[in-house]
């Protein structure tokens, strides 16, 4: 006899009770801490903040521990808890010229006004496994200087004086607010802008290691690559004035890019941006080269198919939170389509069998 | 129940979404762009129908949740018990008893009547988006009333297979103006959807679209002179209550492959075998 | 600020906006129908309903336009402490609030662009009365409707730019109905009568 399968109620409690379990592990190992998740992982906090859209270290941290190290999932803790907030107000842009540099590096000059700062880089690491970091993880203190201060300018100002670079004019416009307006095509550049910074790493990567491959390259350089932080003041409309509410550390990168120009317009490098929350430089240089890749058709250039130039394929699916809920639905039941098919592949085998046994008697 | 405000969704997001409802309904099968929000539950398990269930729900709804026609699949569980949570309403599983029902992928048997909302969780909304994958493409064909590329599709079925190979999501053509997809309901469940004494309101979370169909309204499955719109279903009685009007399961029952067919709205299928029909394999 | 601006508005928004909403998106679904809505208390020449509307669906992002007498400092007041609506012209609001007469003409209002029909107006008329009138059919209406309306051939031109157009709220005392641009108006057969006699 057949009985129909019930108890979805308790079957969820239940995963849900396991999946506790398995988040704490071994209960005879210490647990972690927000703080140590904090401290200690930073770069995934970090990335948890850029593509969750909220900056709070500590929150992050805190999704990070629910979501059992899975990123992304620790990136929709975020957003789902984002959405619940209630807007206060904008602030006013943030001016990354005043940012205080942990980092600051320039492929494009050998020195510049305001030096060439590596900063907690892995870039001349050697990747072997440091063992001793196993055993025990006390570093020796590393050197210090008193920081720089004022204003560290930005690279590419100094090809602009010269021309050599194509004006990026000071635009008042308050952008669009991806968060509160549906996408809509095309899409300008502060939206792409928007879109990317948000959009997953491992996505934008891709796109933009598939530029440098060919597919719509537009040959960057690092013009400049600065991390650090820069206040945040917000408008107090009762007391008329700008106030500073905090500060974020970010990550810019602003690429230089192959020239255009014509016999009439002399030839100028263009650029490419990214900005990204927290210590991405990753992302942010990624950021910047699928930005480039995008403003083909302003730089009067051609469309030669390739994915990181198409608006509706990178903004559509950049999202991770969005590709991963669509993907991961595939796991819940589809069985009334799936008789719907089974009906129809049925009677056209159906179909197609009396037709055969047909011509085979003709 | 302090922390979240009524039915988790803040108020002027819930404007938000309402006012997309009643453009909706004002100008039925056209698609409403709407700033979807990130809900607690993924993109693609219904966080279009949750909002817009959280922006109609009022604390005096009776609520229902199917998902495949089963109010105890663990998704529909899960919704239910979203809002049994948020907004404190009353559920469930009778639906003529429910104010409000969300579903995915099926229209109950039962006619709905006056004063019920149905609300359809959608995973792509526009029906012409595997015909051409650009929105600035199909935007462009839905106001131009340019739907040539989808009857050329059902046609190319019928040369290939005989039939239009469209089983489930079948397209309709709402009021003689938008074309729409009913969401992944099997066809068998299109003919519901025309002159439905309920409203009826459909959300994309992840594709930021909602859509409305008023009650009443006329809504014509797509097909051509010599290839009428035909309703199928597997071509038994359910094997729990016997009914032969409704849409069916099939379960594998033992390693022989053996088969059974069963009603997959749950809720018909109990309410007969309470009423003392039996099918065939019923105890 | 005067005391009637900071009160009037909805005690517990959550669940009487909640309310509220279901009056209006049943009148919208269901043209002819008139619904019950209650909640707010504005300042004169707001009516209830109105006031309710207007707490329900508005706010920073919904520009209005005030037309003839409701154009008023306490109306203002009022909806600016409520609702923080910016206050606009005709072309450019997404809500406009008036009597019939000084909602006129129509022609002025967002009906939307062919590929987003749902940028268009709502239009919130105040009436002295809602009652049966001129007849209903389309989308919403089993059969058909009846629905006192201000004028006939307004709403019959409103329809021929369907699916553009602008859609309508009434609002009197503490009830409402609506008319989506989707509805086809005619006069009823009394109202045929009556003209046939006039003329």
């Amino acid at each position: 006899m057949y009985v129909a399968v019930k108890g979805g109620e308790r079957a969820i409690e239940n995963a849900h009770a396991w999946l506790a379990e398995e988040r704490r592990g071994n209960t005879d190992i210490a647990e972690l801490s927000i703080a140590q998740i904090r401290e200690q992982l930073s770069l995934a906090v970090n990335r948890v903040m850029a593509e969750g859209s909220l900056y709070d270290p500590d929150l992050a941290a805190l999704a990070i521990k629910q979501a059992r190290g899975d990123l992304i999932e620790a990136i929709f803790l975020i957003r789902a808890y984002r959405t619940t907030l209630p807007r206060f107000g904008a602030s006013e842009p943030v001016d990354t010229g005043i940012m205080a540099c942990d980092r600051r590096i320039s492929a494009t000059f050998k020195d510049l006004p305001g030096g060439q700062v590596l900063g907690p880089t892995f870039d001349y690491t050697h990747r072997l496994l440091d063992f001793k970091l196993a055993a025990d993880g006390e570093v020796p203190k590393a050197p210090s200087r008193d920081a720089e201060t004022g204003t560290v300018p930005h690279v590419t100002e100094f090809l602009n004086r010269e021309g050599l670079i194509e004006e990026a004019p000071h635009d008042d416009t308050p952008p669009p607010d991806l968060t509160r307006e549906p996408l809509e095509m095309p899409a300008d550049r502060a939206l792409r802008l928007q879109a990317l910074t948000r959009a997953d790493e491992g996505f934008t990567l891709g796109l933009a290691y598939s530029t440098q491959r060919g597919y719509g390259r537009n040959h960057a350089f690092v013009g400049e690559l600065r991390i650090g932080s820069v206040p945040v003041e917000m408008d107090i409309p009762e007391l008329g004035f700008a106030v500073e509410i905090g500060e974020v550390i970010l990550t810019e990168c602003e690429t230089v890019n192959q020239f255009t120009g014509s016999k009439t317009k002399p030839p100028q490098f263009t650029r490419g941006y990214g900005l990204v929350f927290g210590q991405t430089e990753r992302k942010a240089i990624s950021m910047a080269l699928v930005d480039r890749a995008l403003r083909w058709e302003e730089l009067g250039e051609d469309n030669v198919g390739a994915p990181a130039q198409d608006a509706e394929f990178v903004l559509y699916h950049a999202d991770n939170i969005q590709a991963t809920g669509f993907l991961e639905h595939i796991k819940l039941p589809h069985y009334v389509d799936f008789q719907s098919e089974l009906e129809l592949v049925r009677k056209l085998r159906r179909e197609a069998g009396a037709l055969q046994v047909q011509e085979a008697a003709e | 129940m302090t922390e979240y405000n009524f039915a988790y969704l803040d108020e002027q997001t819930k404007r938000m979404i309402r006012r997309a409802i009643l453009k909706g309904l004002a100008i039925p099968g056209y698609q409403v762009p709407f700033a979807s929000r990130e809900m607690p539950m993924p993109y693609g398990w219904g966080t279009g129908g949750v909002q817009v269930s959280a922006a109609v729900l009022t604390p005096k709804d009776t609520f229902k949740v199917i998902d495949q026609g089963a109010d105890d699949t663990t998704n529909a569980v899960s919704i239910r018990t979203f809002f049994q949570r948020t907004a404190g309403v009353a559920t469930t599983t009778a639906t003529s008893d429910a104010t409000v029902i969300q579903t995915r992928h099926r229209i109950p048997e039962e006619p709905l009547h006056e004063g019920q909302i149905l609300v359809y969780q959608v995973p792509i909304p526009e029906p012409l988006r595997f015909l051409e994958p650009r929105e600035s493409e199909t935007r462009k064909m839905h106001s131009l009333e340019e739907y040539g590329l989808m009857h050329v599709k059902l046609y190319e079925d019928i040369s290939r297979h005989g039939h239009i190979a469209t089983s489930y999501a079948y397209p309709v053509k709402v009021e003689g103006r938008y074309v729409m997809d009913p969401s992944p309901i099997p066809k068998f469940d299109n003919p519901k959807l025309g002159d439905m004494a309920a409203i009826q309101l459909f959300g994309a979370g992840r594709e930021q679209r909602i859509y409305a169909l008023p009650p009443y309204t006329q809504v014509v499955s797509l097909d051509f002179e010599d290839h009428p719109f035909e309703a199928s279903k597997a071509d038994h009685p359910c094997g729990m209550c016997g009914a032969t009007d409704s849409y069916l399961d099939e379960l594998i029952i033992d390693d022989a492959g053996g088969r059974m067919f069963v009603c997959s709205d749950t809720d018909y299928c109990e309410a007969r075998q309470a009423t003392g029909h039996k099918g065939k394999d019923a105890a | 600020m005067q005391a009637n601006t900071l009160s009037g508005g909805f005690a517990d928004p959550a669940t009487q906006s909640a309310h509220a909403f279901r009056s209006v998106m049943e009148a919208m679904a269901r043209p002819g129908t008139i619904q019950d809505i209650e909640g707010a208390a504005p300042p004169a020449p707001l009516s209830p309903a109105m006031g309710a509307v207007l707490l329900t669906l508005c706010d920073t992002e919904t520009p209005i336009y005030l037309a003839g007498d409701m154009d008023c400092e306490a109306a203002r007041a009022w909806l600016a402490f409520h609702t923080g609506a910016p206050f606009v012209g005709p072309a450019q609001c997404m809500f406009a609030v008036g009597k019939w007469d000084a909602l006129a003409p129509l022609a002025v209002y967002p009906i939307g662009t062919s590929e987003y029909p749902d940028r268009s107006a709502t239009l919130i008329v105040e009436c002295s009365e809602l009652a049966a009138g001129a007849t209903l059919t389309g989308p919403g209406i089993k059969d058909q409707a009846t629905l006192s309306l201000p004028e006939v051939e307004a709403f019959q031109a409103n329809r021929t730019q369907f699916p553009l157009g602008l859609d309508f709220i009434f609002t009197c005392g503490e009830r409402l109905a609506a008319l989506p641009r989707s509805t086809e108006v005619s006069r009823s057969s009394s109202e045929a009568i009556a003209q046939v006699g006039a003329s």
